[in-house]
């Protein structure tokens, strides 16, 4: 066959953004074990062996090239994200359905690599939240005392066989997350400033641990950005959309609404900003129409925040503008060459 | 000198590769054994010959002509013998075969004697440039090849902007460049003609700012008056600067309409080749046979600019340029973001043959398997016609082609650009092209049909009249007939009663001569 221009190309390919995106969630993993333990490489090596396995299952059952979809990195990534989301004391089979359920459920179901509309992590992750609420809430605290803190060797074994080390009990080891907390206490009529000081984990900025995570994955996500792997509209805009309705609602009421600072801070927010969000599959992929699901992805996760049935909301406000990209990009297509705004 | 003030969207930075080419002056190729024309080198009508196999042909005499208007005849770029007219592989991106002239040449490259020149081209009125225009063979050789007489004349448009293409924006090439570093004159003058047949009101000559020496040349070459109404303006070298609807962008802030022209605006733009090319038919008086192309690639050892006859075989100018074997990879037509491979060396080069670019495995690079799109959006940040080429992309994949329209397929320019940056090695402008060429297929099937419909619908229409026509007419004939025969047994009656009076009377009286003979 005769080769079609152009005939030169850029040393690019979907590995390599692939793998450039695993080294900049590298410090936000290592924050990440520094605070919760060793539970997330048990779970993170859960979900990539799963993953892959799963990835490699369906592709040979729908006559694909395996190897070839395998080393595109596109699972790899998936199964690193998921395993981010989840609690370190989770069972090996809450990574393990997880992983497999989206793989299967949320990515090849609809067509492989690309053709996927939901963000298959999160689809894994909505799943084990509504099904496992109890595994999937069991948050260690970050400053166990180190008597009571847990290794590698009872991590592993409490992955694998339920038990916990004789004398230590979940409420030992766990803790609401700062979220959590702040939503609870909240609703309890206590005020934000007293829950921040009173409120076991609660951090300056947003929660012991917490907030350090949330920096190593900014950090993270502005690498991205300057190596143009990401474009910065979709985290500007959801972190924007975030400040600004959540810093409305500080302004009008401090007291019962937590500060900006906080919502950035806490919980999943810059994982979620500038590695989940961000997804090109699953984004929007018009400039305008990245700023406006950017923005409603921030707007949805303070709504759900502040008023919803979950802490968190990343997943459920990523899977709900998910469903509106096709309609975003249909009408925020950009001005061609030699046409007028209006046609 | 001044500097853009439009700005395009999108666009690469390149290498531009394009040093290693300049590096001496333009040469004049040897004169091959053979040379090979093509009755069909670019967009318009195939020609018909106007030789035939034994006869001899001087340098320049014109050997194929066509009556279409989008068509430019060819000449004999040297003297010889034509030894056949036969099909021949033509530099086009289906490899194809076209009927060709070719010329076994005699090495003497004599002139058929004193050529037609014009010094004082002022004189002349722009129906009698164009028409010497016509008569030389010029197309644009900037790489499309449009009949340039057809694109100097603006017809009802106002002429406001006259743009000179010397933005050569593809990495390698670098023909353009030396032209206008070495025959900045020449260039002017062709410019000067081009105005005074489009009559423009001022002229812009865009060059990349990769190429001081082009620029300064022209700079330095202006005199007092020229200036008064052509301005030299450097672009930012972004590829594709050069592209006509960009580089229109870039020099005046204009956007050429969808699916218009660039004198609907009021702009007309030429490559400064195809200037020299008119300076040297008009002044001259030699009609397009020779063009000057870069000879370039990892493949050839001496990358050179060369002044090349047309029709001379690749081959014979590749070895001239120190080709290795065994080094080529691929070999190119134009350059490597828009160029198209050529499959055999014996291929002749033609009027659009800007440059032959002999790729060695390190510039190809390995081959690539092209993955599912991840809808990174690369493409539609690099698209100089602010596309989206992943929507594109998809929908031609789907052959769903009233969608492709719907997001704009025909403004797509083929630059290259989308397939460039894609990391899922995606061959997009391949499925533009696709899309384009089944759209096209279609709307000419479309016109056929509807032709045929009309044809049909007016056939039924035509039978109808005649039916009713000729009930009409039988209607009349049969009321005439009618009236003709109450008329007609009337008469006929009383003829009947008079031929029985007859009749008796002859009875009656044929018995009384009886009677009378009798008694």
């Amino acid at each position: 066959m005769i080769a079609s221009s152009p005939h030169q190309h850029p040393d690019n390919s979907i590995t390599s953004v692939m793998l450039t995106v695993i080294v900049a969630l590298i410090p936000g993993i290592i924050t990440h074990v520094w605070f919760f333990g060793p539970g997330l490489l048990i779970n993170m090596c859960i979900a990539i062996v799963a993953g892959l396995a799963t990835e490699a299952a369906i592709l040979y059952l729908r006559k694909h090239p395996v190897k070839v979809a395998l080393y595109d990195g596109s699972a790899l990534v998936t199964a690193i994200l998921f395993a981010l989301t989840l609690p370190s004391l989770a069972p090996w089979w809450i990574p393990f359905i997880g992983i497999v359920f989206a793989m299967i459920f949320a990515k090849h179901l609809y067509g492989g690599l690309g053709q996927n509309p939901f963000n298959p992590a999160m689809v894994g992750y909505a799943m084990l939240l509504i099904s496992f609420p109890q595994e999937m809430t069991r948050w260690l605290s970050p400053e166990i005392p180190a008597a009571v803190s847990l290794g590698l060797i009872d991590t592993l074994r409490h992955s694998f066989m339920g038990v916990l080390p004789t004398g230590i009990n979940y409420d030992a080891l766990s803790m609401a997350t700062p979220l959590d907390a702040m939503k609870v206490q909240i609703g309890l009529g206590q005020t934000v400033a007293t829950i921040q000081q009173s409120q076991a984990g609660m951090s300056q900025l947003s929660g012991i641990g917490w907030e350090w995570i949330n920096i190593m994955f900014l950090l993270g996500g502005a690498w991205l950005i300057f190596r143009k792997i990401i474009s910065f509209h979709i985290p500007a805009a959801m972190l924007a959309g975030l400040v600004l309705i959540s810093g409305l609602f500080f302004l009008v009421s401090p007291d019962s609404y937590a500060s900006p600072l906080f919502h950035l801070f806490a919980g999943a927010t810059m994982l979620g900003a500038f590695f989940i969000a961000t997804d090109p599959v699953t984004a929007s992929t018009t400039p305008r129409g990245r700023i406006i699901y950017g923005l409603c992805i921030g707007i949805l996760i303070y709504v759900i925040r502040a008023w919803g049935g979950y802490p968190d909301a990343i997943a459920f406000a990523v899977l709900i503008m998910n469903m509106a990209v096709p309609l975003i990009d249909y009408y925020t297509q950009p001005r061609v060459y030699g046409h007028n705004r209006s046609s | 000198m001044t500097n853009a003030v439009g700005r395009f969207h999108g666009g690469l930075h390149l290498e531009d590769h394009k040093a290693c080419s300049m590096q001496s002056a333009i040469v004049a190729a040897p004169l091959p054994e053979q040379l090979i024309i093509p009755l069909l080198q670019h967009i318009g009508a195939p020609l018909e010959p106007l030789v035939k196999p034994g006869d001899h042909v001087f340098k320049g005499q014109l050997i194929a002509d066509s009556d279409a208007n989008l068509s430019a005849p060819v000449h004999a770029p040297s003297s010889g013998t034509i030894s056949a007219i036969e099909e021949r592989s033509i530099p086009h991106p289906s490899g194809r075969a076209e009927k060709c002239i070719v010329i076994e040449t005699d090495g003497k490259d004599e002139w058929p004697g004193d050529r037609q020149t014009y010094k004082n081209y002022q004189s002349l009125s722009a129906d009698q440039l164009r028409t010497i225009i016509r008569q030389a063979g010029i197309v644009g050789l900037g790489g499309a090849g449009f009949p340039s007489h057809i694109k100097l004349n603006p017809g009802q448009h106002q002429i406001n902007t006259l743009i000179l293409n010397g933005a050569e924006c593809e990495p390698y090439i670098s023909c353009d460049a030396m032209l206008m570093q070495e025959r900045p004159r020449d260039i002017i003058n062709g410019l000067k003609i081009i105005r005074q047949t489009v009559n423009a009101r001022q002229c812009l000559i865009g060059i990349e700012d990769n190429k001081p020496a082009a620029i300064a040349a022209l700079s330095n070459c202006l005199n007092d008056d020229e200036k008064q109404y052509i301005k030299i303006i450097t672009v930012p070298t972004l590829y594709p600067s050069g592209g006509e609807k960009q580089l229109i962008k870039l020099l005046t802030n204009l956007e050429v309409p969808s699916r218009q022209h660039p004198v609907d605006v009021g702009v007309v733009c030429h490559n400064v080749g195809t200037a020299i090319a008119v300076a040297d038919a008009v002044i001259e008086g030699i009609p397009l046979i020779s063009r000057t192309m870069t000879i370039t690639g990892g493949a050839v050892n001496k990358p050179a600019n060369i002044q090349s006859l047309l029709g001379t075989p690749m081959r014979h100018l590749l070895t001239a340029c120190g080709l290795d074997d065994h080094k080529l990879q691929r070999l190119i037509m134009g350059g490597p973001m828009m160029g198209f491979e050529i499959s055999s060396m014996d291929t002749p080069v033609i009027k659009t043959t800007n440059c032959l670019l002999a790729m060695d495995k390190q510039e190809t690079g390995e081959p690539q398997t092209a993955l599912p799109c991840i809808r990174c959006g690369e493409c539609a940040v690099v698209c100089p016609a602010q596309l989206l080429p992943q929507q594109l992309y998809w929908w031609a994949k789907a052959r769903d082609f009233d969608k492709t329209q719907e997001y704009n397929l025909f403004d797509c320019i083929e630059c290259g650009c989308c397939s460039y940056v894609c990391p899922s090695h995606i061959p997009l402008v391949h499925y533009y092209r696709f899309a384009k060429t089944a759209i096209l297929e279609e709307e000419r099937d479309r016109i056929k049909s509807d032709r045929a419909r009309d044809r049909h619908d007016f056939r039924l229409l035509r039978l109808e009249r005649k039916k009713q026509e000729d009930e009409e007419r039988k209607r009349k004939k049969k009321e005439l007939l009618k009236k003709v025969n109450d008329d007609k047994s009337d008469s006929k009656k009383s003829e009947i009663e008079a031929a029985l009076e007859r009749v008796k009377a002859k009875k009656q009286a044929t018995r009384e001569t009886e009677q009378s003979r009798d008694s």
